[in-house]
């Protein structure tokens, strides 16, 4: 498949990354041809093979609803950039 | 002998014999340290003062009888990918460059309860993604048997400190290969557990279906123990077995008469350089003498396995690594008016280039449109791999293939075509998308005096004829006798 | 053409968080009100190399609420990942369910004005976390993240384009809302945000079989504005179509101040949530005794309460479905009624004064101050004569104020009705001889006199006096 330069910036968006202009070309070239050659999944004897949903097969780990409470709380926010108030500090978001 | 030259059942049989106390051991490692870092460049962060003080707090407490255990005092370096409470761990990332988790990992507990003494974090490819230990943000670690060359990767840090006697065993993580290429590389042993022996909560995730964490020592006896420290079931790890523990130590036998080992033949094609195939050639060899019936067989899934890996662990990756966004840990740009400023420009210069590639690929194959043709047949062809690898294991008992196409390369040589350095991982790969467990042990250097290593594949939760296996083998050629690292400059 | 050439259709998303102990995917509290980050760990905090562990009570509450809405349950089931930035998600990923929801194919019915029943059918119903909130910092400027809610188990219901107009919708919204009550499953303070609607409305002319472009309205959280909501957006959307133009897919927000709604995001940012298995979650597979377990111990649900009600009480129809709408007043209403043995009477209070002051003071039932025995009291002191019904809706009144047991009310208030045969008499000659004008219309055969004259009895006693012996005792004087 194609991947054009529309379709990089789209992906860089939703990732959330900037690319720069002449990154942008060294990014596209590197997809390209690790898409072409991923492309052989699409070859592989796969017909009436269910997909792997899980690593493995364990099934049906739960945990009970009691409360445990994390005591270390300072610890928590002890890496945020910015902080106010016990909460952390962004720029203006508008609801 | 130096005492950073023993292994560490070796350095409990002398500290059983008083031979040698908690603080000279810990002592000795801190010189080394002192001695090779800067040569070898293993570690992110080194943890003398610490080691020393818990050494002797910990030798007070076994004479006081107030702590007991068969490994108390015994240094470990670990991957800078596993969370210690209060100890900086950074995945080598800028990212996370300041950032103290504020919890240890399960299998860090598990350590601290057996008296373990933490010598410090390793160095490692950003977030786990490479093979050579380049993509660390601080620091190429470098290869002990040639200063010039990479120690492998991504827990190359880890490998290289263990080569060089900086610690006596570490430990690392594989998600495609990162604890069984770099022992390759470094001339040591490395094991990748079967896929939920060990539990993974507090190691950052690369790709939750694929991550292990496992040991990274100097022998197999040595990788036993340590690996009956770390498995174990964990209830705060869904993906963690709920099964018996076992000791591993006692499935060293030191036999192999009779045991099936089956010869993939595709992992031994063109790819794969005639010096390394050599040694695996007589190896083999080694293994028919030892009473082991050896077969060569097809396993055609090699290319598929490496496809879909790329596939898997991007798109995992794209997903585990969103939550470094600069708002609650981690770098946080400093060019910012918007909060759309703080994640574009914080992720742009925290995270490294490699990384970067792999959140795209990661993300493009998850985009509407394209999961269909790459994840989803990707995780068909998991199936696929599973299957086959199900098959080879009616017949085999465990499987013989090169740990990697290549010996340890320079500094600086990698390919910029990512591609090509992808296809590197050939070998490894298949072993984690179908969750098995892999060890590699080394079996020989090649005419540059560079380690080659072997890997030995089994079915899930083989690890005991796995382990035995590597153990009757290495005891056979004693390659640690025959070859040491010279730090070649 | 004119608006009632259109019929509008809405389908509703309802997200309503558990009642659970613990958050969905860690031991955290999910209590409301705490100090800020205080219900944090570093799960819900997704700090590198944490991973989540499903609250076993979270499927149980989802697979009741299927069993309830009529649904069928998947035995195999998953946990996926749906990929977003926003401060509020610190994974910057939900874990929900995408293509193997726990249940699918439900429905539940509504009563229509006409008293036909309609049935409303759910697309699915599934489990997922709730974000945390941001806080607007007043003096430093910037937003604040407080996560004491993310991870904080919620069910979506997802239901089919089946409603038609605002009324439908308010009636389903109440129909959920009482069963997830009922069942005990989520305790749906709308004031909280614990139970919360994402609308999708579009516009149709009358007759159409195509369905007209959709907008979604996110995160309503009472019934009012959802009402007000869907009548301004179904009216843009016609007048829109009636200019010629286009409507266009999008979410928007609906202010209730100014009464509008508003484009919400950036037409740039079309949204791609990536969705794929959890790898970090195992499977869920349900077996049939674990469902029919559930299903045996389903709590009665407000179908059946009503039909009781109906049969055991001889309450009409309509007041049962009034009583049962609501658990806590059905609750009341069982509860005042076992001790005073007045169906009829406790229902006619709940639904006639009850319901009245409750709606003036914009209260749901949940917040009746007084408990079911001082109504019960209330009442029995109504029949025992102590006390006449315009009497009652005063000691009512003050039970809002100021519950305690109504007759230390009444006697405090020196609200004790006037029964004694003596103290009647002489009011109404009283009365008789201040009125001869009515005497005379009386005797005219004017009926109405005598109401009248009852009436003036009743101000001069302050109501005190008890109604039926006045009555008997005009007639008898004016004979």
């Amino acid at each position: 498949m194609k991947v054009s330069r529309e379709e990089i910036l789209h992906i860089a968006k939703l990732a959330n990354l900037n690319l720069k202009e002449e990154e942008v070309d060294t990014y596209l070239l590197h997809l390209q041809d690790i898409l072409n050659f991923a492309n052989i999944v699409n070859n592989a004897p796969v017909e009436g093979l269910q997909e792997t949903i899980a690593a493995n097969d364990n099934c049906n780990v739960f945990r009970k609803d009691e409360i445990e409470v994390f005591e270390d709380n300072e610890a928590l926010l002890q890496n945020a950039p910015e902080q106010e108030r016990n909460m952390f500090k962004i720029p203006k978001v508008i609801q | 002998m130096e005492i950073t030259e023993l292994t560490v059942h070796e350095l409990k049989e002398k500290l059983d014999k008083k031979e040698l106390t908690i603080t000279q051991i810990t002592k000795a490692y801190v010189n080394r340290m002192k001695e090779k870092e800067k040569d070898v460049q293993a570690f992110v962060n080194t943890l003398e003062d610490e080691a020393l003080s818990k050494a002797e707090e910990l030798e007070n407490k076994v004479k006081s009888g107030e702590v007991k255990g068969d490994y108390v005092g015994i240094p470990i370096g670990i991957k800078d990918n596993i969370c210690t409470k209060g100890v900086k761990t950074t995945c080598s990332s800028k990212m996370l460059e300041n950032f103290v988790a504020p919890y240890d990992a399960t299998v860090v507990e598990k350590l601290n309860a057996e008296g373990l003494i933490n010598l410090g974090k390793l160095n490692m490819d950003e977030f786990a993604m490479g093979a050579s230990t380049e993509y660390s943000a601080f620091k190429s670690t470098r290869n002990p048997w040639n200063l010039n060359t990479v120690p492998g990767g991504s827990s190359g840090g880890s490998a290289a400190a263990v080569a060089s006697n900086m610690v006596p065993w570490a430990l690392g993580s594989d998600t495609g290969g990162s604890i069984r290429q770099p022992s390759a590389f470094c001339g040591v042993v490395g094991l990748k557990p079967t896929y939920g022996l060990v539990s993974r909560y507090g190691l950052v995730a690369f790709a939750s279906s694929l991550d292990q964490i496992g040991p990274i020592t100097k022998d197999v006896e040595d990788t036993a123990i340590l690996l009956n420290m770390i498995t174990g079931h964990d209830r705060r790890d869904t993906t963690s077995e709920n099964i018996e523990k076992k000791d591993y130590t006692k499935a060293l036998k030191n036999d192999v008469k009779g045991m099936k080992i089956g010869l993939p033949k595709e992992y031994f094609g063109e790819g794969i350089n005639s010096e390394v195939k050599e040694k695996l050639y007589e190896a083999i060899e080694k293994y028919k003498e030892l009473g082991a019936e050896v077969e060569e067989f097809s396993l055609n899934i090699a290319d598929y396995a490496l496809a879909t890996y790329y596939i898997i662990a991007c798109a995992e990756a794209s997903s585990n690594l969103g939550r470094f966004d600069g708002i609650r840990y981690g770098y946080r740009t400093s060019n910012f008016s918007s909060l759309k400023d703080i994640y574009r420009n914080s992720r742009s210069e925290g995270f490294g280039a490699e990384v970067k590639r792999r959140i795209i690929l990661g993300t493009y194959v998850l985009s509407s449109g394209y999961y269909d043709a790459y994840y989803k047949k990707a995780q068909q062809v998991r199936t696929l791999v599973k299957k086959e690898f199900d098959k080879a294991f009616e017949k085999y008992d465990v499987l013989l293939t090169p740990t990697a196409p290549n010996v340890a390369f320079e500094i600086g040589t990698k390919s910029n075509n990512p591609l090509e350095m992808y296809l590197a991982d050939i070998c490894t790969v298949s072993v984690n998308i179908a969750g098995l467990p892999g060890i590699s042990i080394p079996c020989g250097v090649n005419s540059e005096g560079m380690p080659i290593g072997m890997q030995l594949i089994g079915p899930k939760f083989g690890e005991e004829d796995l382990l035995n296996a590597a153990y009757t083998y290495e005891q056979a050629v004693k390659f640690r006798e025959k070859y040491k690292p010279e730090f070649k400059k | 053409m004119a608006k009632e050439d259109y019929e509008m259709v809405i389908g509703l998303e309802v997200h309503a968080e558990l009642s659970t102990k613990t958050k969905i995917f860690c031991s955290c509290p999910t209590e409301f009100g705490a100090e800020p980050n205080k219900h944090t760990c570093p799960v819900c905090m997704a700090m590198p190399g944490t991973l989540p562990v499903l609250n076993e009570k979270v499927v149980e509450y989802a697979v009741k609420a299927g069993l309830a809405t009529n649904c069928e349950i998947s035995r195999n089931s998953k946990n996926d990942r749906k990929n977003y930035f926003y401060p509020d998600l610190p994974k910057s990923y939900q874990i929900s369910q995408f293509d193997m929801p726990l249940c699918e194919h439900g429905y539940v019915e509504i009563d229509k004005e006409d008293g036909e029943k309609k049935k409303i059918r759910l697309t699915r119903i599934h489990i997922e976390e709730d974000a945390g909130k941001l806080n607007h910092n007043e003096f430093g400027g910037g937003s604040l993240v407080d996560l004491n809610r993310a991870g904080v188990p919620l069910i979506e219901i997802v239901s089919e384009p089946d409603l038609r107009s605002p009324e439908e919708v308010d009636k389903y919204l109440r129909k959920i809302k009482s069963i997830l009550e009922y069942i005990e499953v989520s305790d749906c303070k709308m004031q909280e945000g614990s139970l919360r609607a994402d609308v999708n409305v579009s516009v149709r002319k009358k007759g159409a079989t195509e369905f007209g472009t959709r907008t979604e309205m996110k995160n309503m959280n009472s019934f009012r504005s959802i009402a007000r909501a869907i009548e301004y957006e179904a009216e843009r959307q016609i007048e829109v179509i009636e200019e010629g133009e286009k409507i266009e897919q999008e979410t928007l927000r609906w202010d209730d101040v100014s009464g509008r709604t508003f484009s919400m995001r950036d037409k740039e940012d079309a949204q791609d949530y990536r969705y794929f298995p959890d790898p970090d979650l195992v499977a869920i597979r349900l077996s049939e005794e674990y469902i029919e377990d559930i299903k045996k111990n389903l709590p009665e649900l407000p179908e059946s309460r009503r039909a009781r009600y109906i049969s055991e009480y001889n309450i009409t129809e309509k007041d049962s479905n009034l009583l049962t709408a609501s658990k806590y007043l059905s609750n009341m209403f069982e509860a005042a009624e076992k001790i005073c043995k007045e169906p009829k009477a406790v229902a006619n209070w709940l639904l006639s004064d009850v319901s009245r002051i409750l709606n003036e003071k914009e209260l749901e039932p949940e917040s009746i101050p007084f408990t079911a025995e001082q109504l019960a009291k209330m009442i029995q002191l109504i029949s025992k004569g102590t006390i006449s019904s315009a009497i009652a809706k005063k000691v009512l009144e003050e039970l809002f104020e100021n519950p305690k047991d109504p007759e230390e009310i009444i006697k405090e208030k020196g609200w004790i009705q006037i029964s004694d045969e003596g103290a009647i008499k002489e009011v109404v000659l009283k009365i008789l001889e201040a009125n001869p004008q009515s005497i005379a219309d009386y005797k005219a055969g004017k009926d109405r006199a005598l109401g009248f004259l009852v009436g003036q009895a009743m101000k001069e006693t302050k109501g005190k006096a008890n109604p039926q012996m006045l009555n008997k005792m005009f007639l008898e004087q004016l004979k």
